[in-house]
């Protein structure tokens, strides 16, 4: 009906800073120039977070390595690259032609400099006088900067991070965002500090410390600087797990929480909205553009909207959060929950992943040997998986040839009720591998089964047991 | 000494591989596209038994000698048969792909690819037994069937020797299939292979009568019956005594071999099975100006498979239904035409001329494929070796034939079906053989 009516606002207010959508760059390559920065602008992002600017840097070649999985390119990107090789003058002059032309898109500064208070009350007035809508404060480049006593250096030393923050804060007219290392023991303990050094908001995750492999060939781990290597900065499609947990445990957290610009592995519309479920204000992307370009941002925004739409969510706010009552502590959670798996033999093709999985992986369960009837109770005895291949194997084949076997053996194969797996139910503990494992989408489903107990934690019944009640 | 079967540039560049090998980017992606089945469909629809989705994991992952290896172990004629099996039928037609609307996991292209990459890299048959015994075994026929045989006992260190009457090894791997399915060198390859293993090959050599057999008897402790199907039926009608009629082994085998390089004219293949078509694409691709097919049935009834059909009919064979040849006229020159009679089927079935309905049609070479005959002269002279209808009758599970100390496996037993149920019949056979001689001593 009218639900498509309304084109929802994608314009959010950050900590302060306007932004005409959540889609920033990340700062990267990808904001190195402001020619690039303008060309994205055209393409639709809300905003950008200039390359990190500092001292020049010197960066070696090559630089980047990435995992590939399944033929697929990619998932994992890792870089060993430094901050912008460019002189400060040049990003900063370029950053003011960009806000005087762009005025309306959001421009950031990310900003990192020795560990002085002079240096950074002097690169702070200087970004701000190029007209930076914001500051972004980098904490987290993992390799290169740490060993002179930035990036990473300071992220992961909460006193230095909440030090610096003030020092900036001291200077600063416009809103300051700490840009979140995730190479640290607890991301919370960071963010705390930057809260206290008087931040406005925070943005996670920067990249996180890796190997991606090593060539078989020459032995050299990748990336290959003359035949060595270094760890580098691990980005893309593989972290966004990672990051997202992370983002969610800075804004659970009442000591930690400022407005945060999620940043992970973030490509489509699907994972902005993941992240801004879990409070994120707006999100940062940075491998995904490297590998395909501005463009995505025109699916991404479009994507979004139509979500939105469809759920009836206006604006960002709206939604923005809404995921996190929904995460608690593991002692949390209801143990008198149970499903069990369920599998729909007219969508089965008869691989038998889920029997696999379940014999080697989880709990046996999963049958391939029908027997027909009432089976319950926990001992049944079944061939196994071994025993089963071992009997198909001896069986003796020939070729179907169709006159003489008749056109049945032509016909497109459909998969015989005995190649279609049975669960035992009263042994299946609801884990989920099967579904997880299963290559046809829907075919195995997760059913409750109604225990009629009353919802009970583990932390209820631990208090139970010390009571005396049975456990 | 075998004179040496040379293939002919000419013939090699006009019969382009029908199948094109895959890249490694792409066989890398089509490997990953397998589910890795428990228990695997495609696995039980081989008649060898490949472990597919182990092999084709392996070729995932780069582990191609492993592969490779791999499907040598269920399957010694692997390179072969990854050109030539209707995998439509087999191991492709039971993927579990089918079942969701996806293209099957293309199994055949694969295994060629991991066969090719173990041929370029000069692999070695593995040997499956250290010991050497002194058994020794003799296989008639040196056709995919007894060459299975042969490398399964010569790997577990028994003493094989392989007679045939042709001058190279192969049966009709080398003289019979399709030129862009399997290349002659591919074939020959192959069995070097097999040489390497230590089997012995007396080619040249036609076993046929009683002192043959008992000389072999005496020689040798098992003796397995590889000797696939005879010379082809006859058309049985006027004319067909014409030099310019050549049946479709005799086609292929010629331009295999290179004794014919080019086809002229229009050509009529007689009957409608797989060889009718290989025989009619073979005549397309050497040239001839058209190319028909005449079979008494209808599309229905004809024992080609479907894929056959569709690429005969891409190849521009033309086919013509309900057709029956009648004669074959020819002029001093050469054939000049053939006389065909219209059929309809009746309501029960049955064939039936339609009255007056003689044409004649052009043609100046006409090729029979209906059927090959068995090899009755040698077989009936296995002493204790029950026939059925010219067939061995052997126990299947073991290839066992009535007389305990002959084996048979293949076209002779199967009456004519594909390479890869020779090769299953060979193993299982070399399997017992072995079984036999080593309990023999327990
Ligand atoms: C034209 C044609 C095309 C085909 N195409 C395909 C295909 O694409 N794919 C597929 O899978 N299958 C195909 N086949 C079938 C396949 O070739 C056979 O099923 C297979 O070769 C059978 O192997 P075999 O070992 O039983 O017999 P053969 O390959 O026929 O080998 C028998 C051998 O025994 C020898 N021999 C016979 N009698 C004697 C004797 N008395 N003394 C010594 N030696 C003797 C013969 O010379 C021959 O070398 C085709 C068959 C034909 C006719
Ligand atoms: C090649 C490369 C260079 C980067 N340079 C910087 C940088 O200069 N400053 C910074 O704060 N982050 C830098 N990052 C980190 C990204 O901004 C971002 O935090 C990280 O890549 C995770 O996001 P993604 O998964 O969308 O790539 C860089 C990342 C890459 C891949
Ligand atoms: S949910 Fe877990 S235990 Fe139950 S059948 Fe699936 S894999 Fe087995
Ligand atoms: S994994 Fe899915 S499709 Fe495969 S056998 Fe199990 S239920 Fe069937
Ligand atoms: S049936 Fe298909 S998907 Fe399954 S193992 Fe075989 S080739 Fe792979």
């Amino acid at each position: 009906m009218s639900k498509y009516n309304v084109k929802p606002n994608l314009s959010v207010n950050f900590a302060g800073i306007q932004s005409s959508n959540p889609f920033w760059l990340a700062s990267a390559p990808t904001t190195n120039t402001g020619e690039q920065i303008m060309r994205a602008f055209d393409a639709g992002w809300g905003g950008a977070v200039w390359k990190t600017m500092g001292a020049r840097v010197t960066n070696t070649s090559s630089r980047y390595s990435s995992i590939n999985w399944n033929g697929q390119r990619m998932m994992g990107f890792s870089n060993i690259e430094l901050i912008s090789d460019r002189a400060l003058e040049v990003n900063l002059r370029e950053l003011a032609e960009v806000k005087k032309r762009y005025p309306k898109q959001t421009l950031i500064a990310s900003l990192m400099v020795e560990s002085t208070r002079e240096a950074w009350h002097n690169v702070v007035q200087q970004a701000e006088d190029a007209g930076a809508d914001g500051l972004e404060l980098n904490f987290g480049c993992p390799h290169g900067m740490s060993e002179r006593g930035m990036g990473s250096a300071v992220g992961q030393v909460p006193e230095y991070t909440e030090m610096i923050t003030a020092w900036v804060k001291e200077k600063a007219r416009t809103p300051v965002i700490v840009k979140l290392t995730p190479n640290i023991t607890d991301i919370r303990e960071v963010a705390r500090a930057a809260k206290r050094g008087g931040a406005d908001a925070l943005a996670a995750i920067n990249t996180i410390n890796s190997i991606t492999g090593i060539d078989l060939d020459t032995l050299i781990p990748q990336p290959d600087v003359d035949g060595r290597s270094s760890h580098g900065g691990y980005s893309g499609p593989a972290v966004k797990p990672i990051a997202l947990n992370m983002v969610q445990q800075v804004m659970s957290d009442p000591e930690a929480m400022l407005p945060i610009s999620g940043i992970g592995g973030i490509a489509t519309w699907k994972d902005a909205a993941e992240f801004v479920l879990l409070g994120s204000g707006t999100v940062q992307v940075c491998t995904a553009v490297m590998q395909q370009g501005y463009r995505i941002v025109e699916d991404m925004i479009e994507g979004l909207e139509n979500w939105m739409c469809e759920k009836g969510f206006h604006s960002i706010e709206d939604f923005r959060g809404l995921s996190l009552p929904k995460m608690t502590e593991w002692k949390d959670l209801n143990l008198n929950y149970k499903v069990v798996a369920h599998i729909d033999e007219a969508k089965c093709i008869g691989c038998g992943l889920c029997y696999t999985a379940c014999w080697d992986g989880a709990h046996q369960c999963i049958h391939v040997d029908r027997v027909s009837g009432q089976v319950d109770g926990p001992i049944e005895l079944h061939a196994k998986p071994s025993d089963v291949k071992a009997a198909s194997r001896s069986n003796i084949s020939v070729t179907p040839i169709p006159k003489l076997d008749g056109y049945l053996a032509r016909q497109p194969y459909v998969t015989p009720l005995a190649r279609v797996p049975r669960v035992d139910e009263t042994e299946c503990v609801g884990c989920n591998l099967c579904s997880l494992v299963c290559p046809v989408d829907a075919c195995i489903t997760m059913v409750e089964v109604k225990t009629h107990l009353p919802a009970e934690t583990w932390e209820e019944r631990s208090a139970a047991c010390l009571t005396g009640e049975s456990c | 000494m075998q004179e040496l079967l040379q293939q002919k540039p000419e013939i090699a560049e006009r019969f382009g591989d029908l199948h094109p090998p895959f890249e490694a980017q792409a066989a890398v992606v089509e490997s990953n596209r397998c589910l890795n089945c428990f228990d695997a469909p495609c696995t039980i629809a081989c008649p060898t038994h490949i472990d597919v989705p182990k092999f084709i994991k392996k070729i995932a992952s780069g582990n191609l000698h492993g592969a490779a290896l791999g499907i040598l172990d269920a399957n010694v004629l692997g390179a072969s048969c990854a050109r030539v099996c209707p995998v439509e039928v087999l191991c492709e037609g039971a993927c579990v792909m089918h079942g969701s609307n996806e293209h099957p996991i293309e199994i055949g292209r694969l295994q060629r690819y991991a066969m090719d990459s173990f041929h370029a890299k000069g692999g070695k048959l593995p040997r499956k037994s250290d010991e050497n015994r002194t058994e020794k075994i003799a296989c008639i026929g040196a056709g995919p069937a007894s060459l299975s045989t042969a490398a399964e006992l010569q790997q577990r260190g028994f003493q094989v020797t392989v007679f045939d009457k042709r001058p190279s090894a192969g049966g009709l791997n080398t003289y019979g299939i399709a030129e862009y399915k399997l290349p002659l060198t591919e074939s020959l390859d192959e069995i070097e292979l097999i040489k390497d293993l230590g089997v012995e090959f007396r080619l040249g050599v036609e076993i046929c009568g009683e002192t043959w057999l008992a000389e072999l008897e005496a020689e040798f402790d098992m003796i397995f019956i590889g000797v696939g199907l005879g010379a082809m039926h006859r058309l049985s009608i006027p004319g067909e005594s014409h030099p310019g009629v050549i049946d479709a082994l005799q086609f292929i085998e010629d331009y295999k071999t290179g004794k014919i390089s080019q086809v002229e004219g229009d050509v009529v293949v007689v009957g409608a099975g797989n060889t009718a078509i290989d025989a009619a694409n073979a005549a397309k691709r050497l040239g001839a100006k058209s190319v028909s097919i005449l079979y008494r049935r209808t599309r229905e009834h004809i024992s080609a498979f479907d894929f056959e059909y569709r690429q005969a009919l891409q190849e521009g064979v033309h086919f013509l239904w309900l057709t029956q040849l009648m004669a074959i006229h020819s002029s001093a020159i050469g054939i000049t035409s053939v006389e065909c009679l219209r059929m309809e089927i009746d309501s029960d079935g049955s064939l039936k001329p339609v009255e007056g309905s003689t044409s004649h049609m052009e043609c100046n070479m006409v090729i029979p494929a209906i059927g090959q005959s068995p090899l009755l002269e040698l077989l009936d002279q296995c002493r204790e070796v029950q026939l059925e209808r010219g067939r061995v009758v052997v126990n299947r599970a073991t290839g066992q034939t009535t007389n305990p100390k002959y084996f048979a496996g293949g076209d002779c037993v199967n009456g004519g079906r594909e390479v890869v149920d020779a090769v299953a019949d060979g193993k299982r056979a070399g399997v017992e053989i072995a079984r036999l001689l080593e309990s023999a001593y327990v």
